[in-house]
């Protein structure tokens, strides 16, 4: 397959129906004739004061940058912690029976819990502030790291294992040498899942009564009913998801050279 | 052979014994309840630079002595020796070839064939050489820096060879090696295995089809299921290279071929 610059054709089929679906929203909006929901121009006009300034200069104009840093540093602080807890625990949790047995049914019976439903007790744990935002980030974006890594160790072909210890491989550095670049295709579907819950999930976390960040501009705007500032934080929290997840197909796509069938 | 791949074996084996000695070998799987005999009093020794072939149908247990032999499986009971002493796991004097190749998908061919010698942590330096120099051997100087994914299957199953002598192995084990290979591949395998076999002087013992038997090896050993068990050792005293179309050679592959459907109507009969 060719990893080289997008061709001009399939650039302009892809951005077709964002089009098409703008298209359909001003029509929308104009043929209705509502005013709860502001045409795409005046989002566009909200999201250049929102990073510029200079058109309505009120709080939020020209305060993307630190809006954005703020989020951003929430995504990643529970993402990295995600990966950190996740990864090795999913590794063992892959490989040793007793680990699985005593750690998987617990992580089952949590999974199907909302992040959103933890919102009140992690507010409690934390306090107001960014913390509990990062915690919610961390569990939306923990399971399907664990969960991925955990499959992907249970399917290493176990020749592999036969033929690692008929070369003297074993014990500790059988995990650094066999069971994680065997399962690197799997952790890495799993990062990068948890890696778009973490953005999902920063609106919610940012719920949790902080002052700064997309997600509490978006949730004071809803106050202030001031929809194009709320649409206007959701296209920047999708651009900016959207940048980070071809970072990590970039990334994918590298670490994963030997194997054609795994390149996103 | 290289300076650096020169084979450390412990002083404690003695070598005028046979390299694998197996006897009175039973091997039992349960699943679930019920209990199958896999393999059932198995004798066999295998002398040092002998090239054997196991022959059998489907289910008569050859691939579980193999994988015994290799350490993969335990006995239920009886004795599997190498040099005299208990095989008690895998271990790099016995080296495995997969059917299914079993290399590392993320390593080149020159990272798996190093594999071995790797973990015993020698220098990059030496490695090279060893990984280099087997490379040769095998004729995939050119594709040292492939992934496993990008070779054919004979080229793979190059590498998995490889990969074992560069271990040191004294024993290769091979399961159906060439049954994954189309007909060319293979034969040109079974020429280059060969090859390997008269410049190491390895002791090779392969699961087969009677035709590669018979082109192949010293002696063929003949299995039947239910349970498992050996019922005939025949040394081929055939001149090498052997002639396929030869009278000589069709003779001997009949004579096998033979033995081996005569046991098969045997147990349909009763």
């Amino acid at each position: 397959m060719s990893a080289t610059a997008p061709h001009w054709r399939s650039v302009l089929t892809a951005a077709a129906l964002p089009l098409i679906l703008i298209a359909g929203w001003h029509a929308g909006v104009r043929i209705t004739g509502t005013r709860l929901i502001p045409v795409p121009w005046d989002v566009g006009l909200m999201l250049y004061d929102f990073a510029f300034g200079g058109i309505y200069d009120d709080t939020y104009s020209k305060t993307l940058h630190v809006h954005l840093w703020k989020s951003f540093t929430r995504v990643y602080a529970g993402f990295f912690a995600a990966a950190l807890v996740g990864i090795p625990l999913g590794l063992l949790i892959g490989r040793i029976t007793s680990i699985r047995e005593f750690v998987d049914p617990t992580l089952q019976l949590l999974r199907p819990v909302p992040v959103t439903a933890w919102l009140p007790l992690s507010m409690i744990f934390f306090g107001i502030g960014p913390n509990a935002a990062i915690f919610l980030v961390f569990l939306g974006a923990f399971y399907p790291i664990v969960f991925n890594t955990t499959f992907g160790v249970r399917s290493v072909d176990a020749r592999l294992f036969e033929a690692a210890a008929m070369l003297g491989c074993k014990g500790p550095s059988l995990f650094r040498q066999v069971v994680l670049p065997a399962s690197l295709p799997a952790i890495l579907n799993g990062l990068r899942l948890g890696h778009g819950f973490a953005w999902i999930l920063i609106v919610v976390g940012e719920m949790t009564g902080v002052q700064q960040g997309l997600g509490a501009t978006i949730m004071d705007a809803r106050m202030l009913s001031r929809s194009e500032l709320v649409i206007a934080g959701m296209v920047v929290i999708g651009i900016a998801g959207f940048a980070t997840d071809r970072v990590l197909v970039m990334l994918n796509n590298r670490l994963l050279q030997w194997s054609p069938q795994h390149r996103a | 052979m290289p300076d650096s791949a020169v084979i450390a074996t412990s002083s404690n084996t003695n070598r005028s014994l046979p390299v694998l000695g197996v006897s009175h070998l039973d091997k039992n799987f349960s699943m679930g309840e019920r209990a199958t005999q896999a393999l059932h009093d198995v004798n066999l020794s295998i002398n040092k630079g002998e090239f054997v072939c196991l022959i059998g149908a489907s289910g008569c247990g050859k691939s579980t002595l193999l994988r015994i032999l290799a350490g993969f499986e335990t006995a239920s009971s009886g004795v599997v020796n190498m040099y005299g002493m208990p095989i008690t796991g895998p271990g790099p004097e016995r080296g495995m070839v997969f059917q299914d190749f079993a290399l590392f998908p993320w390593l080149s061919v020159r990272e798996n064939i190093a594999f071995g010698p790797h973990q015993r942590s020698l220098p990059k330096a030496k490695l090279d050489k060893i990984s280099g120099y087997y490379m040769d051997m095998v004729g995939l100087t050119k594709f040292a820096d492939f992934y496993p994914g990008q070779l054919s299957g004979g080229m793979k199953q190059r590498v998995a060879i490889a990969r074992v002598l560069a271990n040191d192995c004294e024993v290769l084990l091979m399961d159906e090696p060439f049954g994954a290979l189309d007909a060319l591949t293979r034969e040109k395998l079974q020429q280059d295995l060969l090859e390997i076999w008269e410049r190491t002087k390895l002791t090779i013992f392969v699961t087969h089809a009677v035709e590669e038997a018979v082109l192949l090896s010293d002696r063929v050993v003949v299995m039947t299921a239910g349970p498992g068990q050996i019922e005939e050792d025949v040394k081929l005293t055939l001149d090498r290279p052997r002639d396929i179309v030869g009278v000589e050679f069709n003779h001997v592959r009949r004579d096998i071929t033979r033995m081996l459907s005569s046991h098969v109507s045997m147990k349909a009969a009763t």
